[in-house]
């Protein structure tokens, strides 16, 4: 009975969810509120919304003119320096038309990154590619909205898992509560995934990385899948962070076998040992390679294709009509978001799955004959 | 343009390759039932391998 409402429940949420993701979509206005319709302008509004910025931005009242959304801190390091201050300081302004002054310093934000102007510029001079000429980049150390989104899935983690193990402390061997949801997580990522490909001798050693690493994937990818519009796993400085953790567990674990098959693989003619060796090295670094492109393009991709889905509704209103587009629109949004929760768990699964596979080949223990 | 050619044909020759995936972990499954999840983590696998393949090839594509 619990679990039939509980069904429900999610269900009714993830219906609640998709819809709202929709509706808060500000793609369909420009800042004049003119329609937009062309192919451009929603590259262009995906674009934005596949980067990284320094507020939660929900949608625009177009006739009004106001933003409704959340500022978030900015802490950047300029030439008077460390200056902090809210980002509702620029007025959702991306343009660098807003100019903050902090001391010494004079901030602009253009295209989700903050300027400090040079001495004596009053305003932001673009060339023709839109690179700034008399502003250069600061040393930004922001709460931005991918920061925010990581530092909440830490404490969500610290919270859960943190309460799960206290239960064990207490000497409880069933957990209660919200833990009875993560038991089952946490023996399936060491039963599924560590036991088998890293092995029954040495799997204990890498469990904390890995839990940590399918835990915090995971949550990442649903929290993608929210209007607020996090794209943390979709920034390919995060993934490679996360594929260099797995780089170096995997070098630093590797033992005199892992690396004789490097340098000097057993076998095999002398010349021919010679001829593998930048092979078998390429072979080391594309392993973390794959698994940070794969993780980035998986999440970039899926984002994009909602946000295309979500443009049906302003590029097929002329044929279909206002209810007829959004029903069209909000129906593939809902279908590709059910999708989207799949590949949010898949590819944290991958993700463990290849670490754990990688970190077995360099702790096997051959048997020399 | 060009590049939006070679995403079809990254996307055609990816498809090819799930699908052989697919369709022989199916085969495999159907034989032996009772080396399902053997053989569909093997296939997850290398179903992920042929997409990290793919998508850097898009990704390289694209810029």
């Amino acid at each position: 009975m619990v679990a039939k409402k509980s069904i429900k429940f999610i269900a009714s949420l993830i219906f609640v969810l998709s819809s709202i993701t929709v509706l808060a979509s500000d793609g369909g206005h420009d800042k004049k509120g003119d329609l937009v319709d062309t192919p451009e302008e929603i590259n262009e509004y995906k674009n934005h919304h596949l980067k990284d910025s320094h507020d939660f931005h929900l949608f625009t009242n177009n006739a009004s003119g106001t933003s409704y959304g959340f500022p978030l801190p900015v802490i950047v390091w300029t030439k008077d320096g460390l200056k902090t201050f809210m980002s509702s300081a620029f007025h959702h302004d991306d343009n660098g038309d807003v100019i903050v002054e902090k001391g010494e310093a004079r901030l602009v934000k253009l295209h989700s990154k903050i300027y400090e102007l040079e001495d004596g510029a009053t305003s932001v001079n673009l060339d023709k590619d839109h690179h700034a000429i008399n502003a250069h980049r600061v040393l930004d150390f922001s709460i931005t909205k991918s920061v925010f989104g990581i530092l909440t899935t830490g404490l969500l983690m610290l919270l859960a898992f943190g309460g799960l193990a206290r239960g064990y402390k207490k000497g409880k061997t069933i957990p209660t509560g919200f833990s009875r949801v993560l038991e089952p997580l946490v023996i399936y990522v060491r039963d599924e995934i560590a036991r088998p490909n890293i092995g029954e001798k040495h799997y204990r050693r890498f469990m904390g990385f890995l839990l940590t690493v399918f835990f915090f994937i995971w949550i990442l990818n649903l929290l993608g899948l929210t209007p607020f519009g996090f794209n943390v796993t979709g920034q390919i400085a995060v993934t490679v962070c996360l594929a260099l953790f797995t780089f170096f567990i995997v070098q630093f674990s590797g033992n005199k076998d892992y690396w004789k098959h490097i340098f000097w693989m057993p076998g095999v003619p002398v010349l021919m040992k010679i001829a593998l060796i930048p092979i078998e090295v390429l072979g080391m670094l594309t392993k973390p390679f794959s698994l940070l492109i794969r993780l980035f393009a998986n999440i970039t991709a899926g984002h994009a294709v909602v946000m295309g889905l979500i443009a049906v509704a302003y590029t097929s209103r002329e044929v279909l009509g206002v209810p007829g587009s959004f029903g069209v629109s909000f129906l593939l949004t809902l279908f590709i978001s059910l999708i989207e929760i799949l590949v949010a768990f898949l590819q944290a699964f991958i993700f463990t799955m290849l670490s754990s596979l990688f970190i077995g080949m360099a702790v096997e223990e051959h048997d020399h004959h | 343009m060009y590049n939006l050619i070679g995403a079809g044909l990254i996307v055609i020759g990816g498809g090819i390759g799930l699908g052989q995936i697919g369709g022989k972990a199916m085969e495999g499954i159907a034989r032996q039932p009772e080396a399902a999840g053997k053989i569909q983590t093997a296939m997850i696998i290398i179903g992920a391998l042929l997409e990290g393949l793919a998508f850097g090839a898009l990704i390289l594509g694209k810029a």
